[in-house]
């Protein structure tokens, strides 16, 4: 079979899923394995913080942040437009 | 950007093992520590991470029909009869027996592997729910105590550790692809599987005597948005159906593939995300709801009579012995409805006003608390995007109400052409060996026909596992027929050649379209016959020329693949059914009769070298479960009541 150089862009998405605050990632990668999507990229320099690569792929469900050990380090937002309402009880 | 991992295509690998499990979910990973306890040599394969992967891969927390737990007053029999009866002998009564049977040995399984599954901090010592003497804590029906509370973001983790230990070969990141199989003496056999790593493009071929599908049930046949694909449906995105899809490229049979029900849930722009609005059904049941002007919604018994005494909603009605709720169970019979909201209608008729919330300040503490804490928290997606996000957005359940949408939890409505597979939808026809047609191929969880659920997931995983090892202790590896890796290695890698051609999102869109305007809420001959030969054309025209650019995109391709043969596999199995049936959803306007006597049947479909048949099936045909289970199972029930 021929060889093929493979390449990866950011597929924009309307939403953005995932934040990584790169002051408190080190760049260890275990979201970016348990992932069951797998849109979440290792960054080409080692011990960087991860890339989402598909944001419009997330699934939310939350696994990435379950197991950063870096508490902060990695942050999941519902798209604006589902983010439910509550108001207080008077 | 660089593509970061390695590029393996063109390297083909071969493992030799037993059993293969194909799908790391709930039920893959209980199949292949079943058959791994057995002795034998096992390999399990999943397309995401096992850690985290399927259904329940972030937690779930309800444990349903755990019959035999030490609390429960009613029999494994009696359930399993009840959602037959329910489902209207369209149900899979062997699928639920062994959930009722053996559930809970599961559970005690779990819990030795690190699992949580009761109260061991005390956290809610004096709730009516909970059983001081076990620590197990209930749902529902705090009368029968059949359904549990589990701390389901443990599971996954422990599943994983356990097959570490024992020796599983474990393949992260790979997506099974394709069957194996064989012909002998006439008859097919399955001799293992194909694979591609997702990663790195290496092709995989699994030797086994034995395989079990555990991948789960088709989506994104319906619904599809190309902005946000994660979100098109309920289930995880990568579960589409492949194993449905490689299953009927092998000849294997389904049932029941003709029901879809109206959309209930998709994300993708319209429901809001599952336990995250005011509601108060499955993980937020009994929770006490609220009109704008705060007024208590109340609840109502089977009768319609208005429940006075908060804990009313969690008894049965009077004369009644149980009642069922949860995951399938949407609308049940007065046999088994338990207390619910009044309906929405009648609320607005009598003045209630919208919107409505859940209102968990006005609960008992302990109600308040296992709901908001434990259920979400523990229930599948709610532990961080529902109960740490909103708790940072400063939710606070004894000073604020969630805002509840449409009428019910769905939270969005659907068109009638909008469908999914929900609430027990068809899938893989098996035997009372969870074996299908097809001699060596097992198959468990949300694979087999009119199944769902965590707990049956486990069940029936673990029994599939322990009858394909059986199998395998018992005969030798078949050879396979090489060109089947030579045709599915050009199936598998054409679109990374193709230059400028067509992306998978836009095939997808059209396959929802297509299936939305031939194969939607009414169907007829023409209509169908139609969307096949829509189907067709894509097949011929448009497959040849998808192209993508790496193996993630490469992945998702092969899915669409998959959703094509799904749907043409749904429209086959609608053609086969002449009339309406109304327990399938399945509604006809060319053949006049709804529900004629003779149309109580399964029509058990399978193709061969594409031609298409059908054999019919008597409903019940599972025979009488206690007997029929009980002489399959001997040695399981020897070890069962050693253990006590
Ligand atoms: C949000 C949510 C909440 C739920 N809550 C509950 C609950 O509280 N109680 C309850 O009883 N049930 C609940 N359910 C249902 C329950 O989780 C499922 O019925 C159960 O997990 C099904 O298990 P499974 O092993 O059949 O499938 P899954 O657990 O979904 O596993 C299927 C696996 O197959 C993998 N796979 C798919 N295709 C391939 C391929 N081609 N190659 C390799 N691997 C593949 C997938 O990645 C996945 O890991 C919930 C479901 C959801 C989505
Ligand atoms: S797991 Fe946390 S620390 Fe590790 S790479 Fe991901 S965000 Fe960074
Ligand atoms: S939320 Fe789930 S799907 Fe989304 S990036 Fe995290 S692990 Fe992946």
């Amino acid at each position: 079979m021929k060889t093929k150089e493979f390449t990866v862009n950011q597929i924009p998405s309307s939403t953005m899923p995932i934040h990584y605050n790169e002051e408190l990632c080190v760049g260890c990668n275990r979201c970016v394995d348990v992932c069951q999507c797998d849109i979440l990229f290792p960054n080409e320099e080692k011990g960087k913080t991860p890339l989402v690569m598909y944001p419009g792929e997330c699934y939310y469900c939350g696994a990435c942040v379950m197991v950063c050990p870096n508490k902060g380090a990695i942050t999941l937002q519902h798209p604006l437009m589902n983010q439910a309402k509550f108001v207080e009880i008077k | 950007m660089k593509w970061p991992y390695d590029n393996k295509v063109g390297v083909k690998t071969t493992i030799k093992c037993d059993v293969v499990v194909l799908g790391g979910g709930l039920s893959g990973c209980f199949a292949a520590i079943a058959a791994r306890k057995k002795g034998l040599s096992v390999a399990i394969v999943e397309k995401g991470a096992i850690e985290k992967s399927g259904a329940a891969g972030t937690g779930f927390d309800h444990w349903e029909s755990a019959c035999t737990n030490p609390c429960s007053k009613v029999t494994p029999e009696e359930i399993a009869y009840a959602y037959v009866d329910e489902q209207d002998h369209f149900s899979n009564g062997i699928f639920h027996y062994i959930t009722c049977r053996e559930g809970y040995d599961r559970l005690l399984d779990l819990e030795k592997m690190g699992g949580k599954i009761r109260d061991t901090d005390r956290e809610f010592d004096g709730a009516r729910f909970k059983d001081q003497g076990t620590d197990l804590m209930f749902a529902y029906d705090y009368e029968n105590k059949f359904t549990l509370r589990v701390w389901g973001t443990t599971f996954k983790p422990a599943l994983l550790k356990e097959m570490k230990r024992l020796g599983v070969q474990i393949y992260d990141h790979v997506e099974a692809t394709a069957l194996l199989t064989t012909t002998k003496n006439g008859k097919k056999i399955g001799s293992g599987a194909i694979g591609m790593n997702v990663r790195t493009g290496e092709m995989l071929i699994f030797e086994a005597k034995s395989t079990v599908l555990a991948m789960s049930r088709p989506a994104r046949v319906w619904l599809f948005n190309a902005d946000t694909p994660g979100l098109c449906e309920f289930r995880p995105f990568q579960s589409i159906g492949s194993g449905h899809a490689m299953g009927w490229r092998s000849g294997v049979e389904f049932t029941m593939m003709e029901k879809s029900v109206r959309a209930e849930f998709s994300a993708a722009g319209r429901s809001f995300p599952p336990y995250g609005t005011g509601n108060n059904h499955n993980t937020w049941y009994a929770a006490t709801m609220v009109d704008a002007r705060g007024v208590e919604i109340p609840y109502v018994d089977r009768d319609g009579k208005e429940l006075t005494d908060y804990y009313d909603r969690y008894y049965p009605a009077k004369g009644q012995k149980y009642f069922l709720k949860g995951g399938v169970i949407d609308d049940p019979k007065y046999e088994y409805r338990g207390p619910e909201t009044l309906d929405f209608k009648t609320l607005i008729e009598r003045g209630y006003q919208l919107p409505f919330y859940a209102d968990l300040s006005k609960m008992p503490e302990l109600e308040r608390k296992v709901i908001w804490g434990m259920m979400v928290g523990q229930e599948a997606k709610t532990s961080v995007p529902i109960y740490q996000n909103y708790n940072d957005r400063g939710f606070d359940p004894t000073t604020h109400k969630l805002q509840s949408y449409g009428t019910g939890w769905q939270s969005a409505s659907f068109l009638d052409q909008e469908r999914q597979f929900f609430g027990a939808p068809g899938g893989i026809m098996h035997d009372w060996d969870l074996k299908t047609n097809i001699d060596g191929i097992y198959a468990c969880g949300d694979q087999l026909f009119a199944s769902d659920c965590a707990g049956a997931a486990c069940a029936t995983g673990h029994y599939a596992g322990r009858k394909a090892a059986e199998y395998a202790s018992n005969v030798e590896y078949v050879s396979y027929d090489v060109s089947l890796i030579e045709n599915e290695e050009k199936r598998l890698y054409a679109p990374l050649y193709k230059e400028n051609g067509i992306h998978w999102k836009e095939l997808n869109m059209a396959i929802a379209k297509c299936m939305q305007n031939y194969c939607g809420g009414i169907k007829c001959d023409a209509l169908l016959k139609e969307g096949l030969d829509l189907l067709e054309t894509y097949e011929r025209d448009i497959v040849p020329n998808l192209s993508c650019s790496n193996p993630h995109d490469l992945m998702r391709t092969h899915e669409v693949l998959d959703i094509l043969t799904v749907s043409k596999l749904v429209i086959h199995a609608c053609l086969a059914r002449k009339c309406s049936n109304t327990s399938l959803c399945f509604e006809r306007s060319d053949y006049a009769e709804k529900n004629p006597a003779w149309n109580k049947k399964h029509i058990v479909i399978h193709q061969e070298d594409g031609v298409v048949k059908t054999r019919d099936v008597e409903l019940d045909y599972f025979g009488d479960l206690k007997q029929e289970y009980e002489s399959r199972n001997k040695e399981y029930i020897k070890e069962v009541n050693n253990e006590n």
